[in-house]
């Protein structure tokens, strides 16, 4: 029966086929834009780690106070040094790493090779495991490198390729931003989208996507006085000069970052934190009452507006313009199916009952449906791999086609034409056989 | 004639409530989203076009990193050894260093501009410009009050440094929002805890960074030179003669590696010319503007695809009526008028549906996103071209009601 009701559906769609291709095309075209929209909000609302990320929280500490604080009254996004310090220091939580960005200029050993730029982070070993970082060869540096500052390094996975090959880098030498250091780790494909974990690098639209080039120790990065890239931000009275002062200031710019298990260990660090802003008060260092943060990585990411509104913003018109689309879909197809009242006459005349012309309608719809799914796949296809002229290259970058889109792309287009064919079907399953054949 | 229509028509509609339902719920659909796109786009594209007040035709831009650690005086030194070689360059007008370039600028100095020290709230936003005796001639800026900068009074720092110049220059818009009418050449304002005075006014420069909304052309010059922004070098800006972009977009990075080969020039060449860099910064902005413009041509075009089959499947339907109403004496016209007074009803009804969904699709953005308030005139806007595209779509469907003949209401009865 079921072919039967296909060869049935195709001739009706063959008998105008105008009216068919409208259909499909907007069921393609519908369906098309809030995938390509989909994706690109898919990719960006992605849980960086999902396997940590409840357990993953930043602490904000208001070392600024009330005159510099922001309209919202939220306190800086990054610790100064000595508060970044005190945090490490303090050991509150199972593991606690500081973070913040560098851009480095890298001189390869072999003399003929130009120089280049290389970016990277200044952090502590613990961030290898909170962060769950992968590695191919060697690991962190180890704990001695970071009370003492050693100069070691993690490369990334190509860029120990870039530098030395396919031969194994670990010990190996690398001259950066004028200190050489020596190669403790190999990371392996280890990039969690947005870089969510030092200020600045999230909302950052060049050189999107890449994984860190490379990891310094945080001490040792503060001694040989490396700055962050994406540079301090001081109160307005700030004058002071020079690196010392810098680090004396109440200039943030340190990402701060600490695993905290449970809802307990949770409760028990904003405890800590308070009782670290009160004690500040106390020796005279902050003059207003502790106005703390503790976001977990989530929040974090919604705080800093990880998402370019632009995305969501496409997302939703294009869930309106797929609505439209349906609505059109829902009245072409009522007037093909009213169109042929009479030979449902006949059919029921002739015996079908009510479910049987349903599941006629509902067969053709469904064939319009996966035409216009497979048009919709083309077309989004196209759409992700032109998704460089819509969106930023950052959110172009993370986009990608795989079987789960596909499939949702199909899927939607064939519930969507089958939801649309229901008042249609149930208007053609309406119609009196009587009537029908006495006015023909 | 055409008033007496509307009551047989209405009768019509009531009989095919679904279809009928189904064309204004697509109008009302089309009209809310096509205005709150299109006034997306317009903001997008205001966005895009705004003026950065420089001569961007003329202009090249360097990133130039150092290797290795400076003093603040060592890179000084060597900033203005480079600066100097350019400025010789064949097809170079003027050349100067800075932190960033405008309106597409890879960072921004932000600044809150007091009047006085104790002022607790800042009068205006402003961000800053690291600039030198060089920088109106290099960016093509006009001096509209006051003077450029001295050679003396341009100070190097380093990366921590937190110095306050005392002398600065403003844009005009700036100093409109800070003194109004009155001159701000020789008035004092607070950017730090210092005074700076104000030497000259500038007729017009866009501030670095390109999100900027509310203070988009209030940007400072600060008498300062820094060959090493954050560890991440600093940006030449060099004006070619007429002609001479291209030359000097290829001649200048050979000039400053044979300067110096310790140091890393962008990987795109070493130099691009400044319009290109526009062109990447305002890139996200033209792409949703082509999104939505493309959501709207896919939901018109759809909306007239839908208009189209409703109403032939109604005319077919209708056949033995129109057939009836022509062999007692309705014109052709009669008939014409007929679909097209009933595509304006039905159109009409979505319209009006149709400007509420519009409004509250727009304060959902509002609420959500950093989107002003709709202007209501797109409402009407959009309304004219729905009515327009519904009479054209119907334009198709009643002429073919119209070229039923008379004959047909004898047949088949």
């Amino acid at each position: 029966m079921f072919r039967y009701y296909l060869g049935l559906g195709l001739h009706s769609l063959r008998r105008n086929p105008a009216l068919t291709v409208l259909m499909v095309v907007l069921i393609g075209a519908g369906v098309a834009s809030s995938m390509i929209t989909f994706a690109a909000l898919r990719a960006l609302t992605a849980d960086p780690l999902p396997q940590k990320s409840a357990q993953l929280f930043g602490p904000q500490i208001d070392n600024w106070g009330p005159a510099n604080r922001s309209e919202d009254g939220e306190p800086p996004r990054a610790l100064s040094y000595n508060d970044a310090l005190a945090l490490l220091n303090a050991h509150k939580a199972l593991r606690q790493t500081a973070i913040y960005q560098m851009t480095l200029s890298l001189v390869p050993s072999d003399a003929k090779r130009a120089p280049f730029t290389v970016k990277g982070y200044a952090a502590t070993e613990a961030m290898f495991a909170m962060f769950d970082v992968t590695f191919i060869d060697g690991g962190g540096w180890g704990a001695e490198d970071d009370a003492k500052g050693g100069s070691s390094v993690v490369l990334s996975r190509r860029l120990s390729q870039k530098l030395f090959g396919g031969v194994n880098s670990l010990g190996r030498s690398v001259s950066l931003g004028g200190h050489d250091y020596r190669v403790a780790g190999v990371m392996g494909d280890w990039n969690p989208q947005p870089r969510f974990y030092a200020e600045g690098s999230i909302n950052i639209v060049s050189d999107v996507g890449d994984p860190p080039d490379f990891f310094v120790p945080f001490v040792t990065a503060v001694n040989f006085q490396l700055n962050d890239s994406w540079g301090e931000s001081c109160v307005s009275d700030y004058k002071g000069v020079g690196w010392n002062d810098l680090l004396r200031s109440e200039c943030v710019w340190i990402s701060f970052w600490v695993q905290l298990p449970t809802l307990a260990d949770v409760q028990q660090y904003k405890f800590f934190l308070d009782g670290y802003a009160a004690e500040q008060g106390r020796i005279g260092r902050f003059q207003w009452a502790p106005n703390n943060r503790l976001r977990s990585l989530l929040q974090w990411l919604d705080y800093v507006h990880a998402v370019p509104e632009e995305t969501r913003i496409s997302f939703l018109l294009a869930i309106g313009l797929q609505l439209v689309c349906l609505v059109n879909t829902v009245g072409l197809l009522l007037a093909k199916f009213m169109r042929r009242r009479g030979e449902i006459g006949v059919r029921r005349a002739l015996g079908a009952s009510r479910r049987a012309i349903y599941v006629q309608f509902l067969i053709e719809a469904g064939m319009v449906g996966v035409a216009g799914g497979l048009l919709g796949l083309l077309l989004t296809a196209l759409g992700v791999f032109g998704m460089g002229s819509f969106f930023d290259a950052r959110v172009a970058r993370l986009v990608h086609i795989d079987v789960s889109l596909l499939g949702l792309t199909l899927l939607t287009s064939i519930v969507a034409t089958v939801i649309a064919a229901l008042y249609p079907t149930w208007r053609a399953a309406q119609v009196q056989p009587a009537w029908q054949l006495k006015s023909n | 004639m055409a008033t007496m229509q509307i009551r047989p028509i209405l009768a019509a509609l009531r009989h095919h409530r679904g279809a009928t339902a189904l064309i204004v719920l697509q109008i009302a659909l089309t009209l809310g989203i096509v205005c709150n796109a299109l006034f997306i786009i317009q903001q997008r594209r205001e966005h895009m076009a705004r003026p950065t007040g420089i001569d961007e035709a003329n202009l090249a831009v360097v990133h130039n990193q150092w290797i290795g650690k400076f003093t603040t005086d060592q890179l000084n030194a060597m900033t203005l050894g480079d600066l100097a070689a350019l400025r010789q360059l064949p097809g170079v007008g003027d050349a100067y260093a800075d932190y960033t370039y405008p309106a597409v600028g890879p960072g921004a100095q932000l600044l809150s501009v007091r009047y006085t020290r104790e002022q607790p709230k800042k009068t205006s936003y402003a961000e800053s410009y690291y600039a030198d005796e060089h920088t109106l001639s290099t960016l093509g800026l006009k001096l509209v009050a006051g003077r450029n900068f001295r050679p003396d009074e341009i100070r190097a720092i380093g990366d921590a440094d937190n110095f306050t110049p005392a002398v600065i220059i403003i844009t005009q818009d700036l100093a409109e929002r800070l003194f109004q009418q009155q001159s701000a050449v020789g008035r004092a304002i607070y950017i730090r805890d210092m005074p700076s005075t104000i030497v000259g006014v500038i007729e017009h420069l866009q501030v670095p960074a390109i999100g900027t909304h509310s203070f988009a052309y209030c940007s400072i010059l600060l008498p300062l030179r820094s060959g090493d922004v954050n560890n991440g070098g600093s940006y030449y800006l060099l004006r070619a003669k007429p002609g001479q972009l291209n030359n000097v977009v290829r001649t200048a990075p050979a000039k400053l590696l044979t300067l110096n080969r310790m140091r890393v020039l962008d990987e795109e060449g070493g130099a691009q010319p400044y319009s290109v860099l526009r062109a990447v910064g305002y890139a996200s902005d033209r792409g949703m503007a082509l999104l939505l413009g493309m959501i709207c041509a896919v939901l018109l075009a759809a909306t007239v695809g839908g208009i189209v089959g409703l109403s032939s499947f109604w005319v077919s339907q209708r056949q033995k009526q129109i057939g009836i109403r022509r062999a007692i004496g309705a014109t052709r016209g009669d008939i014409l008028r007929y679909y097209h007074t009933e595509n304006f009803l039905i159109v009409s009804f979505g319209i009006v549906l149709g400007m509420l969904l519009a409004l509250a699709l727009n304060l959902t953005l509002m609420k959500y996103y950093e989107l002003p308030r709709l202007p209501l005139y797109y409402l009407p806007m959009g309304a004219v071209v729905l009515w327009l595209l519904g009479q054209l779509a119907v334009l198709g469907p009643a002429v073919r009601a119209a070229a039923v003949s008379p004959v047909t209401a004898t047949r088949s009865v």
